[in-house]
Formats: C-alpha cells, structure tokens, sequence
C-alpha cells in the first residue's frame, strides 16, 4: 500500500541505495582490514591531501586576482606553496598508482575505481597545464606558444585556445577543477564503498589454490 | 581468475582487521604537507621570469624585430603561412587523410598585414613620413602591397638583415612601415595596441603571442632556458625549479625518429598531430589498462604485492 | 622570495645521455619517486599484530 507507493519513488531509490552501498560506517569507519598495513597505502591521502593544500593556495591566488603574486611577497609565498604542492600532488599520485598496479588494485570489481583514478591523473596534467599558461610571466608566454601547435594539429586548438589567457584561466579556476573534484570525489567513495582491495591470492586457502 | 574469486574479493572483509583514524590520518596528511612545501617555499620560491614585452624584443633585438614585421607584411612570417585556425595560408598538418584543423576552420582569424602592423600603426600619430607611408600603402590595391612587401622580405633576406646593404629596388612604403613600427615598440606603445586591440576589456593574448614567436628573440630566450621541444624542454622549468617530470613521455616523442626531423614526411612533418594521437591512445590504455591482456597480469608475474602483504602472507601461510 | 631565490634563478644543470638530458633538479624528483617507493614496500610498518577478528 504506501509501502508500494514509496518503492517507486526516485528519492527512496536513491536513498536505498546509497544506504546498501555506502553506509556512514564504511564512509568513517574505524577499522580496516590487518592487510592494509605497508606505507604504501599513505600515499592516496598524501595525494588528497597535497590536493587540499593546491585548492587552499590557489583559493588565495584567485581572491587576490592573476597578477598579485608577481608585486606582492605574501604572494609570491602562496604561490611557492601552490608550485610545490603541485610537485607534491603529482609525485604522490604517481607513487600511488605505480603502488595500485603491482596489487592489481582492480580485482574484485573494481575496475571503476581503476578507471577514475587514471582518469583523475590524466585530468589532473590537464588541470596543472592550464595553471602554467596562467602565470603571466615568461614561462607562461613560451609554454602557450608552443601548446598551441599540438592541440591545432588535431583540431582541438579551434575551441581550446591557449594563447586565449581569459578561456584558460577560467579553465583552471573554475571548469577544470569541477570536473577534477568530481572524478576524484567518486574514486574516494568508490574506495570507502567496496573496500580496500585484498592481497593477491588471499582466497587461496578457500579456493584450495597454491601459488 | 575464477568468479569465485572475483566474488571472494568483492566482498567486505571478514578477516582480522586493525584500528583506523581516517579524519586523524588526513589530518595529519595535510598538516605534514603543508609544513613542508611553507619551508620549500620559504627556502626556494618559486619560478617567476618576467614576462616579454614588445618594447624588450625591439629595444634588444630591433633587426630581429624589424626583419619579423617585414615578413608579417610579406606573409612569409610563421604565424601568416600557419593556416588553421588562423588563416587559410596552408593546409597545416594532417594525419593522413585526416586535415582536422583544417577542417574546422578558422575559428580564430589572425591577419599579420593588419593585425600586426598597419591597425597598430594607425593608433598612434607617427612621424610624417610614417604617415605618408601609411597613406601610401592603404591607398594601394592588394596586389600591389604583396609585390612590396615580398620584395623587401626577400632583399632584407639577401643583405641578411642589415638595412644598409639591402639593394633598391621597388618596395614602396614597405621599409618605412617596417620603421615606424620599431619606432613604435620601443616606445612601448606596440604593447598597449596589441594588448587592447581597440577595446576596453580584452582577455586574449593570442595575436600577441602569435607575433612574438615569429621572431628569434622569443625564441632565443626559450633555448637559454633549455625549453625547447626537442631538447625535453616541455619537462623543464625555468631556473634550477623542478619542472614537469610527468610530461616525461609526451616530450620523449618528439626526441625520436622520425618525430624529431621536420623535413620527414609524413610522420616528422606532422609529428604534433601524430604525437598527440600516441599519447591519446596511451592514456585511454593506461585508463583501461586492466582490460589489456598482457598488461594487466604484469602484477602476477612480478611479484613486487609480496612486499606489500609481507606480514599478512606470513601470518595466513600463504 | 626564498631564502635561496637567486640560486634557484641560475641556469639549471643538465646531464647528457646521448640524445637524453635531463635537469639535476627533474633527476633528483624522479630519483626521489624511486626511492620512496622502494622504502614504502621494504620498511616494516608498525601496528598491532594481534588484530581482531570481525564478527
């Protein structure tokens, strides 16, 4: 009866669903698995949280507007902790995915973890590259220069114009990080949801497999 | 690997678990990087070279400067024989049959002749031989303004820059444009020109940079710093700063047979679109890597997980 | 600026491998990534051995 009528709607579904999947205890759990216990698995929440240091910096950065950094010393300073946090990022990000390769961290259905994860890589070099068109300096005139012959050979430079430092700079503050936090914010989840993935060959003993 | 373990692994833990902080673990995360990279910063900076300007180029390199605007008027320079999508000067490159950029057009036109030096020079109010010399040259039928301006690109050529040797010959107002718009630059006008192209509030730098690089100066400057493409230069930064280490693979390319000659055809003529499609191709193999066979059991075979797991293997004798 | 801005503004050094180079600065990034790695997989973690078994 109301019961019926409450199946259908498209808000118990969701609810429902995000219950069963993902419920607060696995969202903030205070357990994991005895496996997980290597420093190799520090380096997803260094990545996140170099992430957290970008966003914070680069928040500064564009309160103060694209050409404060340049004359002021408080900002040349937010934007050292923005260039190194960067290096920072990417050197996690890469130790962490060079860390879920060898586990084979997609077993057990997670292969849309694995996706997310190179998808947020490749998105983040997207991301940084349109922070150092940005920059108005030097570095930012070459790079620009330079850029604008790969993305027109194969068409993209007739949207995607890099010497265009309006485009780029919304790109970076704005488009571009949306989509970034979206995709990172989905692989997070997807971790909290199905658990971190199990050592190989774990299930042998049950499987009556040996190595 | 059987559905049953596909399933086993899939399912929540039922084994030994240990206590876990995860608000206390990014917590700590980010107060340890941000302690870290404030005494990089602290120690270090950051990169920050100043920006070119036109009155620099042409107060440094003025032959450089003067010679570039010739060939901006002749159509011989980088930016006027480009093509897509800045004019329809060439076809531009091509994968094969594929002419993309073509394709899609000019979506950003760019006219040097214009662009570049006759709506600038407008702008101010020059010497009077300048003056005539622009009178002069608006006055002229198209046809008319090649033949001077191609004459005077290819004489300048011969005399390898220096005005002094150049021959006479038929070149119109073509020299005295070219000198106006020097006199222009170093004064630093050129700048505010090209920068507000006519308007108030103007965001695109594209004419700017387009014109910049047709000259060596620019570029001269890139090579002092090691940026340039075919010495790994798209990993580099300016300084002793760390530069792109990720871009590792896409700057490799262009180090390589046939990619790294341009007289090549078609690969190192075309090697941006060729390049672009390889590293397409290699991020959607990395994105779905687990589906590539080979690659995939690359972890079974090398078994650096053992390292990993060390102690839950010991523990499960396994 | 940083304390050491002017050094950090010098040209950078390169080392050469026949067409290969690369700045000190990008090898001691890549050098550094290596070496992290291999310490995460080979130093013993701490934590409790005696963990408890999920119900």
């Amino acid at each position: 009866m109301s019961t019926q009528i409450e199946k259908e709607m498209w808000t118990t579904k969701l609810r429902k669903g995000w219950q069963k999947n993902l419920p607060i205890e696995k969202l903030l759990p205070d357990t994991q698995p005895a496996y997980v216990a290597s420093w190799i698995y520090l380096f997803g929440v260094g990545t996140l949280a170099a992430l957290g240091v970008i966003i914070a910096s680069g928040l500064v950065l564009s309160f103060e507007g694209a050409s404060w950094y340049h004359y002021s010393s408080v900002g040349h300073f937010v934007n050292s902790m923005h260039f190194w946090s960067v290096q920072f990022f990417f050197i996690f990000m890469v130790v962490h995915l060079w860390g879920k390769f060898w586990m084979a961290a997609w077993r057990g259905k997670r292969l849309l973890t694995w996706i997310t994860g190179a998808l947020a890589f490749v998105g983040s070099i997207a991301t940084a590259f349109t922070g150092y068109l940005i920059q108005t300096n030097f570095d930012s005139q070459w790079i620009s220069y330079e850029a604008k012959d790969g993305f027109n050979s194969v068409g993209i430079g007739s949207r995607f114009n890099v010497t265009n430092f309006g485009q780029m700079i919304l790109l970076h503050v704005a488009f571009l990080p949306v989509i970034i936090g979206v995709i990172t914010l989905i692989h997070v989840l997807l971790v909290r949801a199905k658990g971190v993935v199990p050592p190989i060959d774990a299930f042998n003993n049950e499987l009556g497999e040996r190595k | 690997m059987s559905d049953r373990r596909t399933e086993l692994e899939s399912a929540p833990w039922s084994g030994r678990t240990r206590r876990y902080d995860l608000i206390k673990e990014g917590v700590v995360a980010v107060l340890v990087i941000t302690i870290v990279v404030a005494a990089l910063s602290t120690l270090f900076g950051s990169p920050d070279d100043k920006q070119i300007t036109f009155k620099q180029w042409a107060v440094a390199a003025p032959a450089d400067f003067y010679a570039t605007t010739v060939q901006e008027l002749a159509g011989t320079s980088g930016t006027a024989g480009y093509g897509a999508p800045y004019n329809h000067a060439s076809d531009g490159v091509n994968l094969g049959p594929l002419y993309l950029a073509k394709w899609l057009g000019v979506t950003h036109p760019v006219d040097t002749v214009n662009d570049f030096v006759i709506t600038p020079l407008t702008t101010v109010s020059n010497a009077v031989p300048v003056a005539d010399a622009l009178k002069q040259w608006q006055a002229s039928d198209s046809k008319t303004q090649s033949t001077w301006a191609t004459n005077y690109d290819t004489a300048l050529g011969k005399a390898n820059g220096d005005t002094s040797k150049v021959a006479a010959g038929n070149y119109g107002p073509v020299p005295t444009l070219a000198g106006g718009l020097l006199t222009m630059a170093q004064a630093g006008s050129l700048d505010g020109a090209l920068l507000s192209q006519g308007n108030y509030f103007q965001s695109d730098n594209t004419k700017q940079t387009l014109f910049l690089g047709d000259g060596n100066y620019f570029n001269d400057q890139s090579t002092a710093s090691n940026l340039q493409g075919s010495t790994w230069g798209m990993m580099n930064e300016t300084g002793r700063y760390p530069g792109q280490a990720w871009l590792w693979l896409y700057s490799f390319w262009y180090q390589i047979p046939p990619f790294n000659n341009g007289d090549n055809h078609p690969f190192g003529a075309n090697a941006d679109a060729w390049i672009m499609v390889i590293m397409g191709a290699l991020s959607m193999g990395l994105v779905f890597m687990p589906l590539i066979p080979g690659v995939r059991s690359l972890p079974y075979k090398i078994k650096i997980h053992r390292l990993v797991w060390k102690n839950f293997y010991q523990e499960e004798n396994l | 600026m940083g304390i050491f801005h002017h050094f950090m503004n010098l040209k950078a050094v390169y080392i050469h491998w026949g067409w290969f180079q690369i700045s000190i600065t990008n090898l001691l990034v890549i050098l550094s990534m290596l070496l992290i790695f291999g310490l995460a997989l080979v130093l013993p973690f701490p934590g409790n051995k005696k963990g408890k078994e999920k119900k």
